[in-house]
């Protein structure tokens, strides 16, 4: 099964690279960009039909490892 | 009295800290592979700077699955002292050896430079032969020394008397100016509960003998040399 894990830094914690990009943005001329958090998306191949297994077994992986939960938090799709 | 020194595919730093042990400490140097188990009778362990398997996913992530990373954890439980270089102290973190996280540095940019630290606390095995608020001076080399943890575990760690290097100016004095990452509460280095495991950002390897024009940093291993023998 194909599932989706997004980590991105937690809301408020500081993202210097966010930060970066929401102001390189607004100099291109997106003025109406107010914030950006810059994360990352693994795609993972797992084998498996059960999807309700599969996806608590991506949850396991992204605490043990994807995500380190003291900064980042994460998302996880069965698709 | 012998040290060993974890070496992981992408560590660069471990030569440099078998020099420090080996030539100037007079004591014995040993490399561990991260494949290995067996920390082959070590007194004191060294997790060296560098780029352990490329920084992959998160610096130090990946490291800390290592086959030795259970070995260092057992030993540091058992109070033996260890010491976390830059990329080290970043393996420690990940591994929960040592509270909190990195991120990357607050201007994006790799930082390569001398910066000047406080010595907070002389009460650990690498830091008992400095005066505490002394100021010394160490080149650092790093792109996510951008120390954080949460709130309650910053008020923790000062509680308990648990930071031991602050980023300062040359006076000592704790600035934004000086503080060469943003690490929280200008945070360099820590040390856990127990006090035998420390990690900092700066390269005391780095900075050890006069002959490379600065040897202020010789000081953290002789500390351990004197803290072993303390025992």
């Amino acid at each position: 099964m194909k599932v989706e894990v997004r980590v991105y830094p937690r809301e408020g914690i500081l993202d210097p690279q966010g930060k970066a990009i929401a102001a390189a943005l607004v100099r291109l001329g997106h003025g109406s960009v107010e914030g950006v958090r810059a994360g990352k998306i693994f795609f993972l191949d797992v084998a498996g039909d059960d999807r309700a297994k599969v996806e608590a077994e991506a949850r396991v992986m992204a605490e043990e490892l994807l995500a380190n939960t003291v900064i980042e938090g994460y998302d996880v799709r069965v698709l | 009295m012998k040290f060993s020194i974890v070496v992981f595919p992408g560590s660069n730093c471990d030569q440099d800290c078998e020099h420090v042990v080996r030539e100037l400490l007079g004591c014995e140097a040993e490399y561990v592979w991260h494949a290995e188990t067996d920390l082959k009778g070590a007194d004191a362990v060294i997790i060296p700077g560098g780029f352990a398997y490329g920084d992959y996913l998160r610096a130090g992530a990946l490291a800390r699955f290592s086959p030795v990373m259970e070995s260092v954890g057992r030993f540091a439980r058992q109070g033996g002292p260890v010491l976390g270089i830059c990329n080290g102290f970043q393996v420690l973190l990940e591994a929960g050896l040592l509270p909190g996280a990195m991120r990357v540095n607050r201007d994006l940019r790799y930082v390569c430079r001398d910066v000047h630290l406080r010595i907070q606390s002389s009460e650990t095995p690498f830091t008992r032969l400095y005066d505490e608020g002394s100021v010394v001076r160490m080149p650092i080399g790093h792109m996510e020394g951008n120390y954080t943890a949460p709130p309650s575990v910053l008020d923790e760690l000062e509680r308990e008397d648990r930071v031991v290097f602050r980023y300062c100016d040359e006076r000592g004095a704790v600035a934004d100016a000086a503080n060469p990452n943003g690490a929280d509460r200008a945070i360099a280095g820590i040390c856990s509960r127990d006090r035998n495991v420390v990690g900092l950002m700066p390269h005391p390897d780095r900075c050890a003998e006069a002959l490379l024009g600065n040897d202020q940093g010789l000081k953290m291993f002789q500390s351990a040399v004197t803290a072993l023998a303390a025992r």
